[in-house]
């Protein structure tokens, strides 16, 4: 009995606090717009199936947005479609299209601004120019949404998720297809990214400057313009990504700028051009990633220093690493390197004569990309062998002391 | 001509060179694919052996049998046949024999272990450049009189195409390094059926990073349609040019 009390009680008490205002066709409100006016903080709105072209909508109390059936909110290609702010709102289950393009403005499906614990979830994004645009905001999660841009050219389109300005989010389980840069922070803390899945984007399939205290978690990259870049930023955690086919003149795996205090661990590339470019990063930890059929595995520029490569496996990459000078103060150790030809006589597991993974050739053809057309030529690799006899061009000190003679076990 | 060269490739079985050369073949490509665990590290080494020993053999081979079955030559010439039927059907024999070893002793190995586009560009690459040099060899020993002379003169044409050549190239990309390179150096690929075998294995082993900056001309033109009707028809005028030469050579000569 006291049970039944109780719960008609929280009945009474959700009906006299959050009302349930359904819109559609043939209901009493068929406009959203309307709905949201009289709606109340808490009330909750269920959006039925259906197509609804009003313009640019916004909502600034704290309700639920609900669709039924995946309604469709249409921007006719001339407006920003829904503009969130304020807190604790939830939005779940719409279909966003055709949002507006303009070079002044950055209209999106769904712009968040200045709010905090907002919700955005299992939501379609199609040809929106930017698809969520977040800025000045904090504690959001955006999952579970599927974003397809209508590729364009960098500058006529949006990206995929854009956060400004904005700490403790989470953007968890979304895949973005075809926008400029799949993610896109900037000025952003202490968020995690995981499990997103973004290609074919113009630009970036993530893209960050200036956003510290951050996690990449077990997210795939594949097949973006130019790869993934971030930039300027420190204390940077990417744990169990995968980096695939990013293919093009200036398309990396990861193009590390200014990047401190990082660590880069149990990450996968495959078939890159470039898997990891580093120019002027210092203190990273770039342990147990696998790197494999990439063109280049690494490419270090003698900008960066106290960096750390261990315990990572190269398989099958035409260069390993590659630098730009006879500078290097990184460091190498334990890593399995496919093209290692020394010895064990101690059956340790480790090679007892030291591996240059720089080549005589990868030299050659940092500073005469041309020489490219000769790789694997009989020639070249007389060269080589007689830069391992008498290191002459090759940074002496770029050099691993323990190369493993098996695969590290990741 | 058939029986010609019927006659010619059962004089090459009896002599077992062939049979040799067909076991190494087999033993080495076997042994590879068995010693590393990645099959590409294993294309890699066959890829040395498709670009060094096959015109090494075929080139020391050909002038070989040619000055061992000069004497079976000059009783054909007394026949009632014409010289050029004679140097062609000499070069159907010795071809064929040839190709059968490297298409038995890679082939088999490739097929049956990495049946991939790499295996696929590097069969490819291997039967035309047996059937260059063969036909480079037949121009060097028609040329020269006596053996030592021959062999030496298909030495050296190894030694040019495998090794000076590719130093030659890398000296004008350095040496001209400031000027637009990128036609002169798909013109240079052409004037040497090695490293224009080369290409055509490594846009399929080194995609990556062909990918890159410079490499992507290459990629485009190589791995395109018209590229690859390039490297066919050049390969094929690589055949038929100096066996032409040959040809034209040995009708004139005085046996």
């Amino acid at each position: 009995m006291k049970c039944l009390i109780s719960v008609l009680l929280f009945f009474a008490a959700t009906t006299c606090f959050a009302n349930t205002i359904i819109v559609g066709k043939g209901k009493a409100i068929s406009s959203l717009k309307l709905a949201i006016k009289t709606s109340k903080n808490g009330d909750t709105i269920l959006l039925n199936a259906g197509t609804y072209k009003e313009g640019t909508i916004i909502i600034d109390k704290s309700i639920h947005l609900i669709g039924v059936n995946t309604p469709i909110l249409d921007g006719e290609n001339k407006n920003e479609i829904l503009t969130v702010t304020g807190k604790n709102i939830f939005i779940s289950g719409i279909h966003f299209a055709n949002a507006g393009y303009s070079s002044m403005n950055d209209y999106a499906g769904l712009k968040i601004i200045d709010a905090t614990n907002i919700k955005v979830e299992k939501n379609i994004f199609s040809n929106t120019s930017f698809a969520i645009h977040i800025s000045n905001s904090t504690h959001c999660t955006i999952s579970n949404n599927s974003i397809k841009g209508t590729s364009k050219s960098e500058h006529s389109s949006g990206n995929g998720i854009h956060l400004w300005k904005c700490s403790q989010m989470l953007i968890e389980n979304n895949t973005i297809q075809g926008h400029r840069d799949g993610i896109y922070f900037e000025f952003v803390s202490h968020s995690t990214i995981r499990k997103n899945w973004s290609e074919k984007n113009i630009r970036y399939g993530l893209h960050f400057m200036f956003s510290s205290d951050n996690s990449y978690l077990s997210n795939t990259f594949r097949n973006n313009g130019a790869g993934v870049a971030v930039m300027y930023s420190k204390k940077v955690i990417m744990l169990r990504n995968h980096f695939d086919q990013n293919w093009g003149a200036s398309a990396y795996g990861i193009l590390l700028k200014d990047i401190t205090d990082s660590r880069i661990q149990y990450n996968t590339f495959f078939k890159n051009t470039i898997a990891i470019h580093m120019e002027g990063s210092s203190r990273i930890q770039v342990e147990k990633n696998i790197f494999k059929e990439n063109g280049w595995g690494i490419k270090v520029q003698s900008s960066c220093d106290d960096n750390n490569f261990r315990f990572n496996n190269f398989y099958g990459n035409s260069f390993d690493l590659a630098t730009n000078g006879t500078m290097m103060l990184n460091y190498f150790s334990n890593n399995y390197w496919d093209k290692y030809e020394g010895y064990d006589i101690n059956k340790d597991g480790t090679g007892d004569i030291p591996f240059h993974p720089v080549s005589m050739y990868s030299m050659i053809v940092e500073q005469n990309p041309h020489a490219l057309l000769l790789m694997r030529s009989f020639t070249i690799s007389l060269l080589d062998k007689a830069e391992k006899a008498i290191p002459g061009l090759t940074p002496e000190n770029l050099v691993d002391n323990y190369p493993k003679m098996k695969p590290n076990k990741l | 001509m058939l029986k010609l060269s019927r006659y010619v490739l059962y004089d090459i079985l009896r002599s077992k060179i062939v049979i040799a050369y067909t076991i190494f073949l087999f033993a080495v490509s076997l042994s590879m694919f068995q010693m590393e665990e990645n099959s590409s590290k294993a294309m890699l080494s066959l890829l040395n052996i498709v670009l060094i020993v096959l015109p090494l053999v075929s080139l020391v081979f050909t002038t070989i049998h040619y000055y061992n079955s000069y004497e079976f030559i000059e009783l054909m010439s007394s026949q009632p046949m014409s010289r050029t039927r004679i140097l062609l059907s000499e070069y159907a024999g010795v071809a064929i024999s040839l190709l059968s070893a490297f298409l038995i002793g890679v082939g088999i190995p490739v097929l049956l272990l990495a049946p991939n586009d790499i295996g696929f560009a590097l069969l490819f690459s291997g039967v035309c450049l047996t059937l260059v040099f063969t036909s480079i060899a037949f121009f060097a020993a028609v040329i020269a009189r006596d053996k030592a002379r021959g062999i030496g003169f298909a030495l050296l044409l190894w030694f040019y195409f495998a090794l000076i050549y590719d130093s030659l190239v890398l000296l004008i990309l350095f040496s001209f390094s400031d000027y637009p390179l990128e036609k002169i150096t798909l013109l240079l690929s052409a004037l040497n059926p090695i490293d224009l075998g080369r290409i055509f294995i490594m846009l399929k082993m080194d995609v990556s990073a062909l990918m890159g900056y410079t490499g992507a001309l290459y990629k485009d033109f190589f791995g395109s349609g018209t590229g690859i009707l390039f490297t066919t028809g050049i390969m094929l005028l690589w055949i038929i040019v100096p066996l032409w030469l040959a040809v034209r050579k040995f009708r004139k000569k005085d046996l």
